[in-house]
């Protein structure tokens, strides 16, 4: 394992395995009565989110401490940073207070990176700007895993606004480095140019796409990155692009739906679709914490003084 | 690396046999016992207990399987985090009778470590250990009930059990220390 966790591309399929085989013993560790164990005892992990989470803060806060390891919450309203402070004073003061791991969300694309130089701890990427959100991609692989038992030949669609998702970004290159075939699906102004060097297909034909998948992936509709007019409006989007009943019954026996949450229902994805049997949104949601578990215990149960020379 | 056998498959069998009489002689019958097995082959050796149990008194214990990893007391002290296995106990121990089964018993630190684990599971009456080979070393004040056989050893040589189930065959073997045993050294899981 690398020290940091800032892309996908940062993880081996053997680290994806080894990540996802330890993410089993987690899930176990969530039926206990006493759903803690002491593995990272005396480890500080920050949780420094400069963009607004609930899901993937609270995933990670709450794997840490069933890990029993300290856990701070620093966010930006409310904190050192709403009076002026920059990202490199903020990382020196917490490095100057001993954290072992900084969990970073941030708008900009490339801040974790920027993050470890100033760092001697770990740093994970929980998201950054447009470009890659790799815990969130590994518990989405967890998930297909589980579900579907295999990555090699998988049929994958990643649908709707792929421009603006590191989500897309980051389970693309997971799933096409574990042998899957995905395509990617929306309106042009919505699927990156650069998009086939990542190994994908692209269609702007759902229709097409649905009959023939094992995995269908809805994405949300960033409207708050959206810069511009990318579709005439939303009813035209959920009518093109959204998952409705009717292409429910195109999918195959056995298709999974994904979301990554928070779903806007009724634009990508219509309301009852998301509450079916195979929409695997709510286990999506357990697996992170396992899989955050996993992580966690994996970059920091080594000795730190090793991790430290790297 | 010089080897030398300390037990073959018969020996290994009659072991086993004779601690499941025991374990039901201390517990006056199988009422109320359970077993958990530390992985690995502690697992193997609680089923094999489970199966001569059920031969001699009728009566099927439950068996789950412990990875006392995340309690070791050595994480953070190693270059990487130690791997992890399955851990499954599928029944309720508290105020069960819970026989702890493993292979080597050592510096007692793996068995430190299961006690740990096991109360967050429950609060079981009463845990014993049955253990194949004591070996000697302790390093903490913890002693088995059932031992399958005393092994004096000097504290670089290690222990190494082999189960059908696992390895192939059946057998205990002591071996010199030799380049790159290091590694190897105590079997205990948290040595």
């Amino acid at each position: 394992m690398n020290k940091h966790l800032l892309s996908i591309n940062d993880v081996s399929a053997e680290d994806v395995v080894r990540i996802l085989d330890t993410a089993e013993s987690f899930r176990e560790v969530g039926t206990r009565v006493i759903k803690k164990v002491p593995a990272l005892r005396g480890r500080t992990v920050v949780n420094l989110f400069y963009e607004n989470s609930t899901r993937t803060r609270i995933s990670f806060e709450l794997a840490a401490k069933r890990l029993s390891a300290d856990v701070i919450n620093f966010s930006t309203s409310g904190s050192s940073v709403a009076k002026g402070e920059s990202l490199k004073d903020t990382a020196l003061t917490l490095q100057a207070m001993g954290a072992d791991a900084i969990v970073i969300r941030h708008s900009s694309s490339g801040s974790p990176y920027t993050l470890t130089k100033w760092v001697r701890g770990s740093v994970l990427n929980a998201g950054d700007g447009t470009h890659e959100h790799p815990t969130q991609a590994l518990l989405d692989l967890y998930t297909i895993r589980e579900k579907v038992g295999r990555f090699e030949g998988l049929r994958a669609a990643i649908v709707g606004d792929v421009l603006h998702s590191r989500v897309a970004r980051s389970l693309s290159f997971g799933l096409v480095k574990m042998g899957a075939d995905v395509t990617l699906v929306g309106p042009p102004t919505l699927i990156p140019p650069d998009a086939p060097a990542w190994g994908v297909q692209v269609s702007h034909d759902i229709d097409g796409v649905l009959p023939k998948l094992d995995v269908c992936y809805m994405l949300r509709v960033q409207r708050e990155r959206q810069r511009q007019q990318y579709f005439p409006s939303v009813r035209e989007y959920s009518r093109l692009f959204g998952l409705t009943r009717e292409r429910v019954g195109m999918l195959p026996e056995g298709c999974l739906i994904m979301h990554p949450g928070p779903m806007n229902r009724g634009v990508e994805i219509e309301s009852d679709v998301a509450d079916l049997p195979q929409a695997v949104i709510e286990e999506q949601v357990t697996n992170g914490i396992a899989v955050r578990m996993s992580l966690l215990y994996l970059m920091l149960g080594g000795s730190s003084e090793r991790s430290g020379d790297e | 690396m010089k080897s030398g056998r300390l037990l073959d498959a018969g020996e290994i069998r009659r072991a086993v046999t004779r601690i499941a009489h025991e374990i039901l002689e201390r517990n006056k019958g199988a009422g109320g016992l359970v077993l958990v097995g530390i992985s690995a082959r502690g697992d193997d050796l609680a089923r094999r207990l489970a199966v001569e149990i059920e031969r001699i008194e009728g009566a099927k214990l439950s068996v789950g399987v412990l990875d006392i990893t995340f309690y070791r007391d050595d994480i953070g002290m190693r270059a990487e985090a130690p791997e992890v296995h399955e851990t499954r106990i599928d029944f309720d121990i508290t105020g069960k009778t819970v026989v702890l089964v493993d292979d080597v018993l050592f510096t007692g630190r793996t068995i430190r470590a299961a006690m740990d684990a096991l109360v967050d599971f429950g609060r079981p009456i009463s845990m014993l250990l049955a253990v194949l080979v004591d070996r000697g070393h302790r390093e903490l004040p913890i002693r088995a009930d059932f031992v399958g056989k005393n092994v004096p050893t000097r504290k670089d040589e290690s222990v190494r059990v082999a189960l059908e189930e696992v390895d192939g065959e059946d057998a205990v073997y002591v071996e010199e220390p030799g380049p790159g045993a290091e590694r190897r050294v105590g079997r205990e899981k948290n040595e």
